[in-house]
This record gives structure tokens, C-alpha cells and sequence, in this order.
């Protein structure tokens, strides 16, 4: 373990995300505030239609317009870049089309880019691209997954023979036998509708590309600078050594701008193309047809309960995956990581399940906070309170009893989950005493004899996170889950690092100086943290699947051990005191018995680089180091959690009201409790959105209807209820550093507990929804259905 | 009706006071304010969100009322006053507030914050006394995806309560 | 998404706008709040060639009563109408509506003129002033003219302003002390756009509704005065128990369409939940 922290700065010090002074001063540099010298503004021209031919295109008018510099299409961008395939090597029979860059001779998606316009500003661009005349021919749209599967259906790429990208399942003991023996099966069918991140900052990027040397410089809002850097490189046949991709101030992520984006790489050829720089911001409406979106599946999930405990359980998932696999970030994800971690937390053996990623005429799924996590939840917790509900079990009780216990740690969960640290008692425990149990249902009982109908939902969860090698490397994706961390002490005493890792918000940075700080032995403020750079920062990962201070946060630790290392070895040898005698307090090397001041780490930077003369000649100063991380055969570090809702559902209207929300969350040891608590206050304000309000509405042919924020409805701040977060602390053991992650765990546990909430409300109406997000009108419904006798 | 008959100009002069200094300016008609602010004088600070008014990112004061940016024209500000993020903070008006922010980390990416700040400001200036509600209802119009409010909330509930403590202690 | 071109003036008299209006061919559009208008250039929905600024003008500010009638220049913004102690006292239910309107940063730009102008069939105002019985004066260069509230809107975001022509003031009868006004609205979410809503007055005897007026907007085309509804609640006891007074009296008054999302039937379900509330919160009495 690292030394103790040092009480009000370092690991475990409450301290908010350093660079908010700047931030709320109005002195943050996103992407569209960026400025470079000549440069260009570029816009998109997107199919309109779902699926439908292209038969010309002419661009001659919009070449024309004011201020245009270029328009390209499919034949002037395309051949610039090879096609990327979004296939998993590692998943046999995961198929996908071929993507290009622009649409060529048919759109796949409604708001797939045709053509790109590049003018001196966006506002001419959008004059401009309004002027690009094409002639289309719609074709028929697969709009959803049960219509892409049936017989007949038509085929969106022919030469893939059906819409099937992946069909995978699993079975582990006899989950048939269980299920004939159970005394109790539930069976439901589950739907969730799209959904999208809605990262207030939509993305952006500032392609450089510099004809005199070749050189690419790509300033990006995005989540992972060396994913991009390798991209741009590969498929744009650029040497790597000469691509730089730089992460600025980003105004969120969510795992949405981890993505691979058509639109984005085209803005960079046309920088290639045009040997000027080239800005590409998303606007509100282009979003909705162009950011990788979420969720949209269905799924049917069974559990079998005999003796009051969990025998089996059973997921069948179909996922509607959009038009093309994601590349790299392959978007079978959702629909895997739902399969085999539901049911995780539970000890039971027999299982079966199934996924099937069916390709529709939509934008392409992507990565999004949770990714497939939410669903896992979802299903086991619904199953086994509504299980527990009707055995007159109470559900804490019904949990603590099914629970896997700790003394069967480590174990390997039939969907092939690796529990080695994981607290799922404790964190029940603590949940239950923090929210008043007993008094709120109490209450809860009080109110349904007033005909007011409240429910509590309670929902476990277990989360992959941090992910490494044996996770991406077989699929073939350039992925590295290495972060590294350059540490350097500055002439005056001061310390300067640079990490692999980006920030979107998160306040990775943070974590990352309270780490050095600790480590080296200074103050906090003694510290700069930069991260993000492909050029300067040692090669990484970035931020994704909360990884960020688990991964990194360890590399910092074994760079500002090895700095200390080197500062002492040197103090030592200016003072001629052994190495092992002294320590670094608050800055200063200090004799480790007594304490007393030796030298100051200013002294020690100034004789280090400037003064090497007074030293002797064997004496080797290295002030400036470099370590990375990582867990060659770690494939996620598991954390766990619980949390609570408590609902009312106004039965007349079909309106929910959360009115109270409580997390207990075992994310390993805690870095920085401030920064992790609002971490998961904000994902749980995006689950309860998720559960209660966001979805985009199709039409029945793949219209997107509700592309604008006023339809797309991200909850605000008077709907959303005040947030307990309490921890639990079980230290990841293979690290030093002992972090797991948090970045999803907030949204994770809110689906399931307002999912299991928002249903226990309904109980006593005899009601059930299943179809998220719970609007008005799908909670009336599900009462209707009730009230005439149907159970879902 | 040939373009030239008709009436006003593509592009027309403005006089503004701009973060208490005056300002005189050609603007194009067709240029929203955030715009202008951003792209003409490059205060970047005040920050697009959606351009349709339902975020709340690019809220700046306009004669001292919290406005879209994105729904009000640079031509229409002539003759009145506009203060941002970048004004607020150098006058330190907005200092009390900000640093309530920061200590509970009131923001995480600080996208929304510029104009979650300057709606609060509106709030916390008008010498009401509003409850914890009152104080979600007035900022329901300023998105924030990254903090889930609670913080922001307790930010300004803290911010009315020693404004409130000093008025009723008399102090100004 | 960056509006089209266009081109700005602002007339420095009434007449001035009117003259401008006039002579324009139809390419010139008024702004006053421009929140509704601003946000459809933003998003390429319309293309004006000129947009004259009105928001500024003296002529279309002021409150003032007289005679039993309160007079709201159309430039009277939504925060006025919650500031404003003459509205508060006189006509306490758009002071009630104006809560509901989008959201701060909206209403203190957004108008009263504007909102009625623009008659967006979700939103507030148009139903308050049918509600209220206000009068709508429109002036032109041919001069002034008035026009009832409820004849005024015509459609689905269709008025009875012809080319030319624009709100000046709008003049609402003062609500008496003993009528009571009531307001309720469904929205997904605090300021959106109401899916239902109900703006309403009756006079009340001893918790009984004697009359009532009772406006019904979102899930219709524009303001529905519904008076098969005020009909069948006449002279009904409040609180009223359940909604089976008024059901097939809803049916009569609104005929909603499908929307993706909100059927016709669950529109009529919500304003039958909606009136029962509003009904009940006439006398005071909490909504059983």
C-alpha cells in the first residue's frame, strides 16, 4: 500500500476537479473554441431517408456559394481511407458490411453524410450544403430488430445474406431441469428504447493536416487520443509518428465520443485534401442522426426459484445494432456484457442465454455509459423482487439469502463473471440501514391504504471495469488498456506530470495529482497534471469503462515512487546521507527519524540541472521518469453496488415522481470521495433519465421523430431528487494503488432501482411495465391492462 | 419585391455596453448573440449547447436578465447592456458563487457552467429567499449530464443563506 | 445550426413597423421576444427576408386598468406577468399560467403578444386570454381594430392577423372577487409544452360551481372553450368524487388526434384526470 495520505491533499483527500477555477471563469478551450490560422469551417449533407439510392449527386451550385472552399463527395473522400469493418476477431461469425467514409451509392441510415461542404464559416457551409442537389430513391427500411429478423424481411446488406451480426449463446448446468423443478418461474419480456449520451458539448473536432512535413495534428474531442492517433494513421496511411491527436477541455463523454465516427475522419481528409485546417463541430440536430447511440433492445428474461432460492435464470436478448458494427468499439457489447453478467451477484449455476446484434436502418450503436450493464441489472433485479413478492418474502431478506457469500469467493459466475472482491452483503447492510428501511415501507403500506401508490426499489449490481489486455487484445481492436504517467521535477522544486489519460469531467486529473502528491511527497498545489496528448503523453488508453484512476492512477503511484527514488538517491548524494535515511515531507527531503530538513526540493532541482558540476562524476541524476500500468492478464477489475429508489406513480395521470435516491457503491479504495460521490450522483441522474424519460421515436419506416431537445427530454434539475452516497471499501488486490472503477456505477444501479421502484409501486394494482422509459402513457397502459385482467 | 426594396440591412451597427465598457459594432443580422460574443469578440466562455434554447449553455445577462444567447440576435442588444461569464468573473460578482461551486464540485466538465452561473446569479441577486424546490424549479431550465444537480443546488442554497445571514445580521 | 441570411431593421415608431410591414410583400416578419421565432431560423423551419424588431417599442408596453378592464401592452414580457401586482390582484390566473411558461432565461424575453401571435397550440397564453374573455387589439396602418380571444384563433398556429397587422394590447375583463380561477397543465417535464392543459374560471356558491368557463389546450388545435364540460358541471358539488359528472361531456368537447407517443384515448383520459383536479382546486379545498 502506498504511504498514508497525506490528511487534506493527497489520496483520500476530498478535493474538487483542479481546473474548475478555469472552467467557471469562462476560460476553458473546448474544441469550437479553438481558432487556428486559415481555417475552415465544414459541414455535412446527410441522407434524409433511412435507406434509399443514391442516383446523382450535384454539387456544382453549393461549390459556387459564398465563402465555400470545397464540396466533397464519396469519390473525392472515400479512396483516401480503407473501409473500416467492425468486426471482433475473437467472436466467430461476427459479421459486418464494409463502412466508407460518405455514402457512395446508397444510405444505410438516416443522417449517414453524403457529402461534405468546407467553407470559411459554418453558417456558409449550411448555406452552402443546402444547395447540394441529390436525386434519391427510398428504399424499404428495416426500422427495428423483430422486423429485420422476420421471414422476408428485406436485407440491408445482401452480401451478409441476412441482418444477423452476431448470434451468441451459452449454457451452464442444467438450466432446463432447473426450471421444470422450480416452484416458482417468472417469465418476462423487456423492452428499452433508443437512447442517446447528450453530451452538452457535442462533438468536435480540428483537423491540421500540414502539407509541408506531412504531419496530421488532430485536436479532438475525444475520449481516447491513441485509439485516434492509430486510426488516422492506419487507415488513412499516414506514418504514426506523425499523427498527433490532442484531447482539450471536452464538455462530457459518457463513452459517446469513444466512438468511431465516419463524419469525423472525413473532416480530416478533407484537411488532407484541402492542406488546411479543418473544424468540425456537430450541431443539436446533427447529433441525433450521427452520435452513436444506445440501448434498443428487447429482451426476455426468466428466473427459477425453488426453497425460496434462485436456481436458474434465463436471458433471450435481440439487439438492434444499426446500420454497420461499430468499428473497435464493437457494438455487440450491449447485448454480451447484458447476457453474461445478469444474474452475477446471485448464487445460482444454471443458466442459459442468448444475444442476437441484428442490423437495422438506424445510426450505429455505440458505446455508452453501463453498455449492456444497465440491462443485466435490470432483469435480475425485477425477476428476483417480483420473485421475492410473490414467495412473501421480503426483498432485502430474499437478497441476503441468495446472495453469493463471501466465503465462496473467488468464484466464476456461470455467465462467466470473476467475483474476487466483491460486497454484496455489506453494501445491502449499509443501504438498508441509510435509507430506513423499515420506515419507508411503513409508510409506503400507510399510503396504499390512501390510495397513494409509492414503491421502493432495491438493486444490486456488479460491474466490470478497468478493462485489459485479455479483453480487447483477441478481438483484434488496437486498443491499449496501458496508461502511463511522465513524471518530472521541476528546477524550482515544483512537479510536473503528464498522463495518458483524458478527462472529461470526471476530474481524472485530479485523482492523478493527489496520487503524485502522495507519492513524491509534495503538496498538491505543487503539482500540474496534463494529460491526453498522443505526442507528449506516454502511450495509453484514455478514459472509458471507468478505468481511468484505477489504470493510470496506478502508473502515477509507480511514477511518483520511482521520481522519489531518484530525488533521494540525489539528495543523498549532495548531502552525503544515505538514501535510505531520508524521506520527502511537504516538499522537503527530511531526515525519515527525525524529521529535521536536509535539503528542499528546490535545492535538489537547482543542483540537479544546473549545478551537476558539484557533483561527482558517477552520480546519475534522472529527474524526469516514466512508468506505465498494466495488468497483462487482468481482464476487469469487478466492483459492485447497490442503491435505492423511492417512487410515487400518480395512477390518474401516469406521472412518476422520484422522490428519494440512495447509492452504496464498493468502487475499491476511494481516491478522492468528492469527485467519486458526484460521479455517481450524476450517473444516476442519467439513469433515472434513461428509466424515466429519454428515448428516440421512430417511425414504423425509420424516421426519426424527436430529433430535437425539446423532444428528446434529459431530465432537469426539478424533477431529479437529492442523492445519498455512502461507500463500502473492499481494495482491488493486484494493484497497489487498490482503485476500481466508478464512472458507471451510478447509472448502472438507478435503472434497476427505479425499475424495480416504479414496479413496486404497481404492485398492488396488479400491474407490470417492461417498456422503457416508463412515459405516461405506457403506465397508464400497463394499469389499463391490469384492470382488465391481463398481468403484463 | 426585388431585395432591394426591402427594408433593414444584412448587416447593421450595434452600441452596447459590454461587461461595463461600451462597444460599438458592425454585426451581421442573421448572427445570434452567442455567436457574435464567441466567433466576433472571441469570449468564448458563454458556450453552445443546442442553438434552440432549451439547455441553457449559452445564457448571458441582457440588461441584467438571464437571456439564450441563442435567442437573441447581436443586432437586437443596441442600446442595452450585456454581461458574461467573463465580465461577472473579472468584477468578482460572481466570486461567491463560484467558489461555492468549486468546493462541492458543483461542475465536472463545466459545460453547463457559464450558464448554470449566470442563471443562479439572477437568482441569488434578486434578494429572494426561495426553498430548496423553489431553487431546482429556477435552475430546471440550464441542463447539466454530468453532475446531477444535487451539488449545484447545494451551492446556491448556500450562497441565499449567507447573503440572507448578512442582510439579517445588517451587514451589506 | 446557423440561421439563413437575412436582413434586420427596427422601426423607431409603430407606424413606423406598420409602414414596414405593409410595403414588405409578405418577406418581412416581426420580433419582439423572438424565443418561438429565433428558434425556428436556428433551425432552417422558415425564411424571412426581413425581420423587423418591435421590441422596442413604447407604444406595445404598459399595463394600465380602467373601467373594469386591465390593459397588457403586447410587449408585456411573461416575468411581468409574475411580477406584476396589477396582474396578481386582477387576472390571477395568467399570474398562474406564467409559472408554467418555459423557464426563466424564456420568460424574461418571451411576450405576451408573441406568445398569442405565434399560437402555439400547447401553449399557455392563447388559452388564458379565451379563458378570461380577453380582446385582442390589432393595429395596422389602416388603424385598429379588436377581436375576441376565442374567435381569434383560427387553427393549428393560425390567427386571425392578416398581413400587416400587428397585436398591440390585449384587454382583459378584470376577474371579479367572487369568481375563481384555475389552472392546471400535464407536461413531461417543468416548462415544456403541455401535453394537456386547463385554464378555467366559475363562480362557486358554498363549494357548489355555479357557472364555469373552461378552456382546454395541448391536446386540441388551439384554445377550446368546452362547454359541454361547463355545461355538465354546473351546479355540481365540489369536491367532485370521481369524473363520471363530465366524461362523456370530455368526449363531446375534445377530439384529439394520435400522436406518436400520446394516443387521442390517453389525451382524453389526461384531461378527464386534469379537469377533476382543476375543478377541485376551485374552492380552495385540497384535490382529493
Amino acid at each position: 500500500m502506498a504511504s498514508p495520505a497525506s490528511s487534506t491533499t493527497g489520496i483520500g483527500a476530498r478535493i474538487p476537479r483542479r481546473e474548475l477555477k478555469r472552467l467557471l471563469s469562462g476560460q476553458g478551450r473546448y474544441v469550437d473554441d479553438i481558432k487556428l490560422p486559415r481555417m475552415l469551417h465544414a459541414c455535412f449533407v446527410r441522407s434524409p431517408h433511412p435507406h434509399a439510392r443514391i442516383l446523382s449527386i450535384d454539387t456544382e451550385a453549393a461549390k459556387q456559394a459564398p465563402g465555400v472552399a470545397a464540396v466533397f463527395t464519396a469519390s473525392d473522400i472515400n479512396p483516401k481511407c480503407e473501409p473500416f469493418v467492425g468486426i471482433a476477431l475473437h467472436r466467430p461469425g461476427h459479421r459486418s458490411a464494409p463502412q466508407s467514409l460518405l455514402a457512395a451509392d446508397r444510405a444505410v441510415w438516416q443522417g449517414q453524410p453524403v457529402a461534405i461542404v468546407v467553407a470559411d464559416t459554418r453558417a456558409e457551409a449550411e448555406d452552402a450544403a443546402e444547395l447540394v442537389s441529390i436525386d434519391w430513391e427510398p428504399l424499404p427500411a428495416v426500422a427495428d430488430q423483430i422486423q429485420a429478423l422476420a421471414p422476408g424481411a428485406p436485407v440491408i446488406h445482401p452480401e451478409l445474406g441476412d441482418n444477423v451480426a452476431y448470434d451468441f449463446s451459452l449454457e451452464k448446468g442444467e438450466p432446463a431441469k432447473a426450471f421444470a423443478e422450480a416452484d416458482l418461474v417468472i417469465d418476462e419480456e423487456l423492452r428499452f428504447e433508443r437512447q442517446m449520451a447528450m453530451t452538452l458539448e457535442a462533438r468536435g473536432l480540428v483537423a491540421d493536416y500540414n502539407p509541408g512535413d506531412g504531419s496530421l495534428t488532430v485536436i479532438h474531442s475525444h475520449q481516447s487520443p491513441f485509439q485516434m492517433q492509430e486510426v488516422f494513421s492506419h487507415q488513412l496511411h499516414i506514418p504514426e509518428h506523425k499523427v498527433r491527436v490532442m484531447s482539450p477541455d471536452i464538455g462530457g463523454g459518457f463513452g459517446m465520443k469513444l466512438n468511431i465516427y465516419v463524419d469525423e475522419i472525413a473532416t480530416v481528409v478533407a484537411s488532407l485534401l484541402l492542406g488546411r485546417p479543418v473544424k468540425f463541430c456537430v450541431d443539436r440536430l446533427e447529433s441525433f442522426v450521427s452520435d452513436a447511440q444506445a440501448r434498443d433492445h428487447h429482451i426476455r428474461c426468466r428466473i427459477a426459484v425453488k426453497d425460496g432460492q434462485v436456481t436458474a435464470m434465463e436471458l433471450d436478448d435481440i439487439g438492434a445494432v444499426g446500420a454497420y458494427g461499430m468499428p473497435m468499439r464493437f457494438n455487440v457489447a450491449e447485448g454480451m456484457m447484458a447476457i453474461t453478467i445478469a444474474g452475477a451477484p446471485y448464487a445460482f449455476e444454471n443458466y442459459k442465454a442468448r444475444t442476437r446484434s441484428i442490423y437495422v436502418n438506424k445510426n450505429l450503436i455505440g458505446m455508452y455509459r453501463g453498455v449492456g450493464m444497465p440491462f443485466a441489472c435490470i432483469t435480475a433485479e425485477l425477476l428476483t423482487d417480483w420473485a421475492a413478492s410473490k414467495l412473501g418474502i421480503d426483498t432485502i431478506e430474499f437478497k441476503r439469502r441468495n446472495y453469493r457469500p463471501k466465503a465462496s469467493l473467488p468464484c466464476v459466475t456461470p455467465g462467466g463473471q470473476r467475483l474476487e472482491t466483491v460486497s454484496f452483503h455489506e453494501c445491502l447492510d449499509k443501504l438498508a440501514h441509510v435509507i430506513g428501511y423499515d420506515r419507508l415501507r411503513k409508510e409506503q403500506q400507510e399510503l396504499r391504504g390512501r390510495g397513494i401508490y409509492r414503491g421502493l426499489g432495491i438493486a444490486t449490481f456488479c460491474e466490470q471495469t478497468a478493462y485489459g489486455p485479455p479483453y480487447y487484445g483477441p478481438s483484434g481492436a488496437s486498443i491499449s488498456t496501458q496508461d502511463g504517467c511522465n513524471v518530472r521535477l521541476e528546477p524550482s522544486g515544483s512537479v510536473r506530470c503528464i498522463t495518458s489519460l483524458t478527462d472529461q469531467g470526471q476530474g481524472t486529473l485530479t485523482s492523478i495529482a493527489q496520487i503524485i502528491a502522495d507519492s513524491v511527497g509534495v503538496a498538491i498545489d505543487q503539482v500540474t497534471v496534463a494529460g491526453g496528448d498522443s505526442a507528449i503523453s506516454p502511450y495509453g488508453g484514455g478514459a472509458w469503462a471507468s478505468r481511468g484512476t484505477a489504470i493510470g492512477g496506478e502508473a502515477a503511484l509507480r511514477a511518483g515512487t520511482m521520481l522519489k527514488k531518484n530525488i533521494l538517491s540525489l539528495a543523498g548524494a549532495i548531502t552525503q546521507t544515505p538514501a535510505d535515511a531520508l524521506n520527502i515531507v511537504d516538499g522537503h527531503v527530511v531526515n525519515r527519524k527525525t524529521g529535521q530538513t536536509v535539503i528542499s526540493l528546490a535545492d535538489v532541482g537547482r543542483i540537479g540541472y544546473f549545478r551537476q558540476d558539484t557533483l561527482p562524476r558517477d552520480v546519475d541524476v534522472q529527474l524526469s521518469v516514466s512508468a506505465s500500468f498494466v495488468a497483462n492478464d487482468k481482464m476487469y477489475y469487478m466492483a459492485n453496488g447497490v442503491q435505492a429508489s423511492y417512487v410515487e406513480v400518480d395512477c390518474d395521470t401516469g406521472f412518476i415522481k422520484v422522490i428519494g435516491q440512495w447509492a452504496v457503491d464498493d468502487c475499491g479504495r476511494v481516491i478522492n470521495p468528492l469527485l467519486v460521490n458526484e460521479q455517481v450522483r450524476g450517473g444516476i441522474v442519467q439513469g433515472i433519465g434513461a428509466v424515466l424519460y429519454e428515448e428516440c421515436v421512430f417511425s414504423d419506416d425509420g424516421n426519426l421523430l424527436n430529433g430535437t431537445m425539446a423532444d428528446y427530454l434529459v431530465p432537469m434539475a426539478d424533477a431529479m431528487p437529492d442523492i445519498v452516497v455512502e461507500h463500502v471499501e473492499t481494495p482491488e488486490r493486484s494493484t497497489q494503488l487498490g482503485a476500481k472503477g466508478i464512472g458507471e456505477a451510478g447509472l448502472i444501479g438507478a435503472m434497476g432501482s427505479v425499475w424495480v421502484a416504479v414496479n413496486d409501486a404497481l404492485k398492488p394494482l396488479g400491474a407490470k411495465i417492461l417498456h422503457q422509459p416508463f412515459t405516461p402513457e405506457r403506465v397508464l397502459d400497463a394499469l389499463a391492462r391490469a384492470r382488465q385482467g391481463q398481468s403484463s | 419585391m426585388s431585395d432591394t426594396d426591402l427594408a433593414g440591412a444584412e448587416e447593421v451597427e450595434i452600441e452596447t455596453v459590454l461587461n461595463g465598457k461600451p462597444l460599438r459594432r458592425r454585426v451581421k443580422a442573421r448572427q445570434h448573440l452567442a455567436d457574435f460574443l464567441r466567433q466576433e469578440l472571441e469570449l468564448t466562455g458563454t458556450h453552445l449547447g443546442c442553438e434552440h434554447g432549451i439547455c441553457g449553455a449559452c445564457t448571458v445577462l441582457l440588461d441584467g436578465r438571464s437571456v439564450r444567447g441563442c435567442l437573441t440576435l447581436a443586432a437586437q442588444v443596441s442600446g442595452k447592456t450585456v454581461d458574461t461569464i467573463e465580465g461577472l468573473t473579472e468584477s468578482g460578482k460572481l466570486a461567491v458563487l463560484q467558489n461555492e461551486f468549486i468546493a462541492r464540485n458543483a461542475a465536472q466538465c463545466a459545460f453547463c457552467s457559464s450558464g448554470m452561473l449566470l442563471t443562479s446569479y439572477e437568482l441569488v441577486s434578486s434578494g429572494e429567499r426561495p426553498t430548496r424546490a423553489e431553487i431546482r424549479e429556477f435552475l430546471s431550465g440550464n441542463m447539466c449530464r454530468c453532475t446531477g444537480y444535487h451539488a449545484i443546488i447545494d451551492a446556491v442554497e448556500a450562497v441565499i443563506a449567507k447573503s440572507a445571514d448578512k442582510q439579517a445580521k445588517g451587514r451589506p | 445550426m446557423k440561421a439563413r441570411n437575412f436582413r434586420y431593421v427596427r422601426p423607431t415608431s409603430l407606424q413606423d413597423a406598420f409602414r414596414i410591414l405593409e410595403t414588405s410583400g409578405g418577406e418581412a416578419v416581426p420580433v419582439a421576444g423572438g424565443q418561438s421565432l429565433l428558434a425556428g431560423l436556428n433551425l432552417r423551419l422558415s425564411s424571412p427576408k426581413v425581420l423587423v424588431d418591435i421590441g422596442n417599442l413604447a407604444e406595445l408596453t404598459g399595463q394600465s386598468q380602467a373601467d373594469g378592464i386591465v390593459r397588457l401592452g403586447a410587449l408585456t414580457r411573461h416575468r411581468e406577468l409574475l411580477s406584476s401586482e396589477l396582474v396578481r390582484k386582477h387576472l390571477p390566473l395568467l399570474a398562474r399560467a406564467a409559472t408554467h411558461i418555459g423557464h426563466v432565461a424564456i420568460r424574461n424575453r418571451g411576450t405576451l403578444g408573441g406568445s398569442l401571435a405565434y399560437a402555439d397550440p400547447a401553449a399557455e397564453l392563447p388559452a388564458c386570454s379565451v379563458a378570461l374573455g380577453a380582446v385582442l387589439v390589432l393595429g395596422s396602418l389602416a388603424g385598429e381594430r379588436e377581436v375576441k380571444a376565442e374567435d381569434f384563433f383560427k387553427g393549428l398556429f393560425e390567427t386571425d392577423l392578416r398581413p400587416g397587422e400587428l397585436i398591440v394590447a390585449v384587454k382583459f375583463p378584470v376577474v371579479q372577487p367572487d369568481v375563481s380561477v384555475g389552472f392546471a397543465e400535464l407536461s413531461r417535464r417543468h416548462g415544456d409544452f403541455a401535453l394537456v392543459g386547463l385554464a378555467g374560471t366559475a363562480t362557486l356558491r358554498d363549494d357548489r360551481i355555479e357557472t364555469a368557463r373552461l378552456v382546454y389546450f395541448g391536446c386540441v388545435d388551439r384554445p377550446k372553450v368546452a362547454h359541454a364540460v361547463s355545461a355538465a358541471v354546473a351546479g355540481l358539488a365540489t369536491p367532485l368524487p370521481d369524473t363520471s359528472a363530465f366524461e362523456q361531456a370530455i368526449h363531446e368537447d375534445l377530439t384529439p388526434d394520435d400522436t406518436p407517443g400520446l394516443r387521442a384515448d390517453t389525451k382524453l383520459h389526461m384531461a378527464t384526470m386534469l379537469t377533476r383536479r382543476v375543478l377541485n382546486s376551485l374552492s380552495g379545498k385540497a384535490a382529493a
